[in-house]
């Protein structure tokens, strides 16, 4: 051990960092405990050599300024947010040492979730948490660790349970969970308890540096200045009182049965992003058909309920398009839309940008079911197309200025096996009556989604059935079609 | 030509991990959600970090910590989240941070609803958290730009050390489109002034303090200069039949969309009408603005808000041309029927 006397080489040896003529001496006040714990952390970091490698996290409270002293990498945070952003330096670290060090009020009050969450994650850092029952630079306030009586600028007729709780126990929380490694409560009241901190302080660093995951170190320190004491006052005040409410002692060791983990170095290299993003999706071999410059625009509504695969379909009818170098687009029922028993989607294929992805007056509209018929028949723009899902639909379109085909899809699909699939019948439907891409190109969507060649199969027959049923119709006198 | 057939929310992480972004740190919200789905898919197999955080505020001073260590850093929410988020905004500004922050705006105030909204344009653009400072905005209103935005942030905002927000709705967030990605994975940048855990960079800070009034005020000086910058060199605004227009909406994300079939419509109808819809909300384009005030007869901002963009519109154009408002709210959307209206 090094003399206590020398100061750490992790400090800086002048404080110029402070911006005062005064680069010898820290800005904490006489007998307050920051100075002590920041000079056995800075011992720890010099002779565990590992200075390079530290990152130290700086809180709001009067350890702000930590980085006027600690030469290490420092990073200054909002109050409360010290595990939060401790954890984003060390994810993005991992080879760093990170030490996040907050007051009571930072760590116990506003930062609660946090520090519970990235104690629950058991994130590879050493967390110091300064317990001194008072809020120091904002003026002697309640600290969640007050205890009950204590008089502050905030609790002027003393902490009452039954107004502001209980002083907070945070050691013996945060040792409930399973993934800390280590959770100690050590004091700095007295010579003993300062040997046996600066012990523990080691031990919470050389924690991390083995690998081993959150260690936790509660530190019972004085604020003379916060509690309106004398440095020695305080320092009885904190043996007599805030040792018998905080017990000093270790609340969770798992150091000697701990598995060493440490997370890579973060630096994909091309071939894994792209192999992860997967954009290796070619469709080089399917052969356009559509002739672009005289597409007439596909105004699509597909409506349903759940379960009919309505979204899906006009997914894939958005793909065929895409392989056909139209323009699409494809959003799912929105707003008061989705009210009234219909789930729907939009489709809009084009050869020009596409404004509005909304169709408000489709010229194509798919019925899966009665309440869709009945909610945007009226919707259909003369001229239109109407798919009835004769299946489940008895009500005939009333409108004479569209042409309505009714097609049985839920039972073709059901019939062939694939209930699921009357989505895709009834996209099968549409292309058929109206060759706007031919239906048989449906057949290599189907061939490029559907992994299972049985279930491809199924669905392609499927297709090939209901563009059968539309041809024959068509010859057989309008069987299926009226309108117009 | 390969393209891929895809959600907006899902092309803005993708665009992302192209560019660099390694660490994604987020909370579920509706309708943003499927953003962190995407970043919880992507970025493990690449070797990333995607951790769900127990909080919007955990989850930005996250992106604090890793962007002050020199990671592509993203997270995403929608308006309550970003409410939330706001505090840590205000700190990456003030410690000039490069990271990428996603809206998808859904309709408010409180809760709301989940429906598409641009009632965070203010919320945004003009800041969110307390100081002097801005975000850089873009404004996609595809599903192509959603990859494009994800894919070019990174670099804008290390350009500035500044936080970037890619502010969009709850349309451009759910449509799907066909989508170009590049085939070029970007190279993440060393910095000077980022943390590393070596001995190169141990002297660097990471902090928003300054105690000093004199000194503050420099570094509110020194931070304006640079949105003086962005402003000179990184307006983007696109403009459609807007040249030899009479009326001119301005409109940005899914509002864009929907006028430009307006446009289209009232060009049939022999109206002159065009659009000039902002690409960066901040910078907002005035010059742009200002030029139309010289032309036009007519300029309608359109937006899914009680009126918020147009405020900017109506500064730029410093009185020089009356600026109509026309907008719709909580979670409802203008037809194009209703937009051609207004100019008939």
């Amino acid at each position: 051990m090094s003399n206590i006397l020398e100061k750490p080489k992790s400090f800086y040896t002048d404080f110029t960092r402070k911006g005062s003529a005064d680069v010898i001496t820290t800005h904490y006040c006489p007998g307050c405990g920051h100075g002590i714990l920041h000079k056995m952390i800075a011992e720890a970091i010099s002779e565990l050599g590992i200075q390079d490698r530290t990152v130290f996290i700086s809180p709001v409270g009067c350890s702000v300024f930590a980085y006027y002293y600690f030469d290490t990498g420092n990073v200054q945070v909002a109050h409360g947010r010290a595990p939060a952003a401790g954890t984003g330096v060390k994810r993005a670290l991992p080879n760093s040492i990170v030490i996040s060090y907050q007051g009571d009020g930072d760590l116990a009050a506003i930062g609660t979730a946090e520090i519970i969450h990235s104690a629950n994650r058991g994130e590879a850092m050493t967390m110091f948490f300064v317990n001194n029952a008072i809020y120091g630079m904002t003026g002697g306030q309640m600290a969640p660790t007050s205890i009950i009586g204590q008089k502050t600028t905030t609790s002027p007729y003393g902490r009452k349970a039954e107004n502001e709780g209980y002083p907070i126990k945070v050691s013996e929380l945060i040792s409930q969970l399973d993934a800390p490694v280590y959770v100690e409560r050590v004091s700095l009241a007295d010579v003993a308890s300062r040997n046996k901190a600066r012990t523990v302080v080691r031990k919470a660093i050389q924690n991390q540096i083995d690998g081993k995951g959150f260690s936790f170190v509660e530190v019972l320190a004085a604020c003379p200045s916060g509690l309106k004491k004398t440095p020695l006052e305080t320092n009885e005040w904190v043996k007599n009182t805030l040792h018998t409410i905080f017990p000093l002692g270790c609340y969770k060791d798992e150091t000697a049965t701990r598995t060493p983990r440490f997370a890579p170095a973060i630096n994909p290299t091309s071939d894994q992003v792209l192999t992860a993003l997967n954009l290796k999706d070619d469709h080089s071999d399917y052969k356009a058909s559509v002739d672009k410059k005289n597409f007439i625009d596909q105004n699509v509504k597909i409506a349903g309920f759940g379960g009919q695969g309505v979204l899906s379909a006009g997914t894939t009818l958005s793909v065929l398009a895409m392989y056909e170098n139209l323009e699409v687009s494809w959003i799912p029922s929105y707003g008061p839309e989705m009210r009234g028993g219909t789930s729907n989607c939009n489709v809009r294929l084009s050869n020009k940008r596409i404004g509005s992805p909304l169709v408000e007056n489709p010229n194509i509209l798919i019925a899966m079911n009665g309440p869709s018929l009945e909610k945007f028949e009226s919707a259909v723009r003369p001229g239109g197309t109407i798919i009835v899902n004769s299946s489940i639909i008895d009500a005939k379109v009333s409108r004479k200025d569209v042409k309505t085909y009714y097609v049985p899809v839920t039972g073709i699909a059901t019939e062939m096996g694939v209930p699921a699939a009357q989505g895709v019948a009834a996209l099968a439907a549409y292309l058929a009556a109206t060759n706007v891409i031919p239906v048989e190109k449906l057949e290599h969507v189907v061939h490029k989604s559907l992994k299972r060649k049985e279930l491809a199969d199924k669905n392609i027959a499927i297709i090939r059935k209901v563009a059968e049923y539309i041809t024959k119709g068509m010859e057989d006198n309008k069987k299926c079609l009226t309108g117009f | 030509m390969q393209k891929e057939f895809i959600k907006g929310n899902e092309a803005v992480v993708k665009g992302a991990i192209l560019a660099g972004c390694t660490h994604y740190f987020g909370y579920p919200i509706t309708p943003a959600s499927e953003i962190a789905h995407a970043a919880a898919f992507y970025l493990p197999p690449t070797g990333g970090i995607f951790i769900q955080a127990e909080s919007e505020v955990a989850a930005i001073n996250m992106v604090y910590g890793a962007a002050g260590a020199g990671a592509r850093v993203m997270t995403a929410s929608s308006g309550p989240g970003i409410s939330l988020k706001a505090e840590g905004f205000s700190y990456l500004a003030g410690a000039e941070l490069p990271c990428v922050i996603v809206d998808v705006m859904r309709a408010g105030p409180g809760l709301g609803n989940i429906y598409p909204e641009q009632g965070d344009y203010n919320q945004i653009v003009k800041g969110a958290g307390h100081g002097n400072y801005k975000n850089i905005v873009l404004a996609p209103n595809s599903v192509q730009e959603m990859a494009d935005h994800g894919y070019m942030a990174f670099e804008l905002a290390e350009k500035y050390r500044n936080p970037l927000v890619i502010l969009t709705d709850a349309y451009i967030g759910q449509m799907m489109e066909p989508v170009q990605f590049p085939k070029e994975v970007k190279k993440v940048k060393h910095f000077d002034w980022a943390i590393y855990a070596d001995k190169a960079s141990r002297h660097n800070l990471i902090t928003s303090i300054v105690m000093s009034a004199d000194e503050l005020e420099k570094h509110n000086i020194k931070l304006n200069k640079k949105y003086a910058e962005m402003e000179k060199n990184d307006t983007r605004f696109e403009g459609y039949k807007l040249d030899d227009a009479d009326v001119v909406f301005v409109a940005y994300g899914v509002s864009s969309r929907i006028v430009m079939s307006a446009v289209d419509i009232l060009r049939e109808k022999n109206i002159k009408a065009g659009l000039l819809r902002p690409i960066t909300l901040f910078p907002f384009p005035k010059k742009a603005c200002m030029d139309v005030a010289g032309y036009a007869k007519r300029m309608i901002a359109v937006e899914l808000s009680n009126g918020q963009m147009v405020d900017d519109v109506r500064l730029a154009v410093k009185g020089k041309k009356e600026i109509e408002f026309y907008g719709r709210m909580g979670g409802m959307t203008p037809s194009v029927e209703e937009i051609v209206s207004i100019v008939e």
